[in-house]
């Protein structure tokens, strides 16, 4: 078996003594569809913000492709080709569903950003993510202006503009209805072998919709893992959901 | 289409005011370049400078370094206040300013550069907001009292000021103020055309993903430090650009104009004019400084009330400032309301 894409190697991240995540280990395979679940504070968003630089962990590693990522700026750390979307959708209100895209997907040097002209490449590529992401009708629209499930869409969408190689999830489908929550599984089950997706997410049906590996996080560690019907009918996994104490 | 006429009717005003009323339009559209210089820096980007009166005195004080050599009457090798403060020589740093164009060229790169330093040190280290402001309201205290302090240097509390002579012309020979004023409009309406292409550039649209959501922005791959260090550095060239027009009109420099209380008053400019607006910014500064004419010499003491409540006012009943009352009064916001609505009908 080939390398892991991202592997994090007993992550720790403390807040005032706190341990946030405590020796986590966890590795994804390039084209992989993971997804995590655990109780409130049990460490998933943390564990994102560790990956893409947000905080910094206090002991342990971050290797993606090979490479200890954790010590990066932010912006080197998409570079490098992780993104992720974050559970209240983070969209550029002042700019249009156009311009939202076109940032996510466009050269990030600075230089480069006063000329007019785009690119006829990085436009196929938006107009790619908007049929992605069904908000073709809507590309002119203020990002601040649209439905919360469709700034929620926009936001996945520039996430996968960005053309970045692993995708972090958190909560996609935070605020949607049932017909919207399929849509997105619909999508991000058309991302999965293409990129590596890990989701967040607290909707069982939702993780149902997306198949593959489940996670269990469980104070700041992977509890168990394995298929959904595996992690389901785990008695152990039940009892940390409902607070008791493992019999 | 209006701005058009607008310019058209500006330039044709030498012909229409009188000689003091055109000084003073000449001067407000000097300092306007400020106000569209915190467009970019305060609107667009989101950092808000109380120190812009360090860039525009920058500006002011280089072409007046010239203005002051090249008014020496025959004999004379330094400017007389050296004389009175004791210097025996003129300095070697004033030398190079007896050629005109170093003058010019310094007039936008000694702004351009003090702020590429500062700007730099600042977003590196992700200085922002309040903080921000603060340190550049330092700054602005700081270099005022470093130039009343340097009398022997600066000419101190008078700042600089009798000029004879500008670029070989007499001073008081007519059409001076006309040519200077035709200048001025000129560049500020270069500025406006330059600013709103700049903006609507895709640089314009990170500056202002950088002002809503710099995280967002960060965590899309982009550094926002340099989106902002430009910013910052476009609004000190602007303002050292505005404040050596401004001095040219007015025929002096000095540390009153440059400090604490004239920097916040930039603010209020393009607060008033709509921060958001390069039109506006030129609107606002007109408006607050003809209003400050008007009312100081009737009232002399009057004026920083009524400065005080126009901010208010500005700040909490229209923040988009003249040029949001404007648009919200236009047809296109009015159809656009109407469209929204029949869109949201079944």
């Amino acid at each position: 078996m080939s390398d892991p894409l991202l592997s994090l190697k007993a992550l720790t991240v403390e807040f005032d003594g706190f341990k946030a995540l405590n020796q986590l280990e966890l590795s994804l395979s390039t084209g992989s569809l993971t997804s995590v679940i655990g109780p409130n504070g049990a460490g998933k968003s943390t564990m994102c913000d560790a990956i893409i630089g947000r905080v910094r962990p206090s002991a342990g590693t971050v290797v993606f492709r090979g490479e200890e990522i954790s010590r990066l700026p932010e912006h080197t750390i998409v570079s490098k080709g992780i993104c992720r979307k974050f559970q209240t959708p983070g969209v550029l209100a002042a700019l249009s569903v156009l311009d939202n895209v076109a940032i996510a997907s466009g050269d990030r040097r600075w230089w480069r950003a006063f000329g007019r002209k785009v690119d006829a490449r990085i436009k196929l590529k938006v107009d790619e993510t908007l049929e992605l992401i069904g908000l073709q009708d809507r590309r002119d629209a203020l990002a601040g202006e649209l439905s919360h499930g469709e700034k929620q869409w926009l936001e996945l969408g520039m996430v996968v503009a960005t053309g970045c190689e692993l995708l972090l999830l958190d909560e996609p489908t935070a605020g949607m209805g049932a017909s919207e929550t399929r849509r997105t599984a619909e999508i991000i089950c058309g991302l999965a072998g293409v990129r590596t997706v890990l989701v967040i997410d607290h909707d069982i049906d939702f993780v149902e919709q997306l198949g593959g590996h489940v996670v269990v996080m469980h104070q700041g560690a992977v509890f168990t893992e394995g298929l959904l019907s595996e992690v389901r009918n785990n008695e152990a996994v039940a009892s940390i959901y409902l607070g008791r104490r493992r019999a | 289409m209006v701005t058009g006429l607008l310019f058209v009717l500006a330039a044709a005003a030498p012909f229409m005011l009188a000689p003091y009323e055109l000084n003073l339009l000449g001067r407000f559209l000097a300092l306007s370049l400020t106000a569209m210089g915190l467009v970019i820096l305060w609107g667009e980007a989101g950092v808000l400078s109380l120190g812009q009166g360090v860039f525009f005195g920058l500006g002011g004080y280089a072409i007046a370094m010239h203005l002051k050599l090249a008014s020496l009457s025959g004999g004379d090798t330094m400017p007389d206040f050296m004389v009175w403060s004791g210097l025996h020589a003129l300095p070697g740093w004033w030398g190079p300013f007896s050629n005109p164009l170093v003058a010019i060229a310094a007039v936008v790169l000694a702004p351009a550069l003090v702020a590429a330093v500062f700007a730099w040190l600042m977003f590196r280290r992700r200085i922002g907001g309040v903080y921000f402001a603060l340190i550049t309201q330092a700054l602005a205290l700081a270099f005022a009292t470093l130039l009343i302090s340097q009398q022997a240097y600066t000419g101190g509390f008078n700042g600089l000021t009798d000029f004879k002579s500008l670029f070989g012309v007499r001073w008081s020979k007519p059409g001076v103020t006309h040519v200077l004023y035709w200048i001025t409009l000129a560049l500020v309406f270069g500025a406006l055309i330059a600013g709103k292409f700049l903006l609507s550039s895709r640089f314009g649209k990170v500056l202002r993903a950088t002002r809503d959501g710099a995280n967002r922005v960060r965590f899309l791959g982009y550094d926002p430090a340099p989106y902002k260090i430009i910013a910052f550095i476009l609004a000190a060239s602007l303002a050292g650009l505005s404040g050596a027009l401004f001095t040219l009109h007015a025929g002096v420099i000095s540390p009153a104009l440059v400090g604490v209380v004239p920097s916040i008053e930039m603010v209020i400019w393009a607060a008033l004019g709509g921060r958001t607006s390069l039109a506006g910014a030129i609107a606002g500064t007109l408006l607050v400084n003809f209003a400050k004419d008007k009312i100081s010499t009737v009232l002399p003491t009057f004026w920083l009330y009524v400065l005080g409540a126009l901010f208010i006012v500005a700040v909490t009943a229209a923040p988009k400032g003249l040029a949001g009352l404007t648009s919200d009064l236009g047809l296109r916001a009015i159809l656009k309301r109407m469209r929204k609505t029949g869109a949201s009908e079944p």
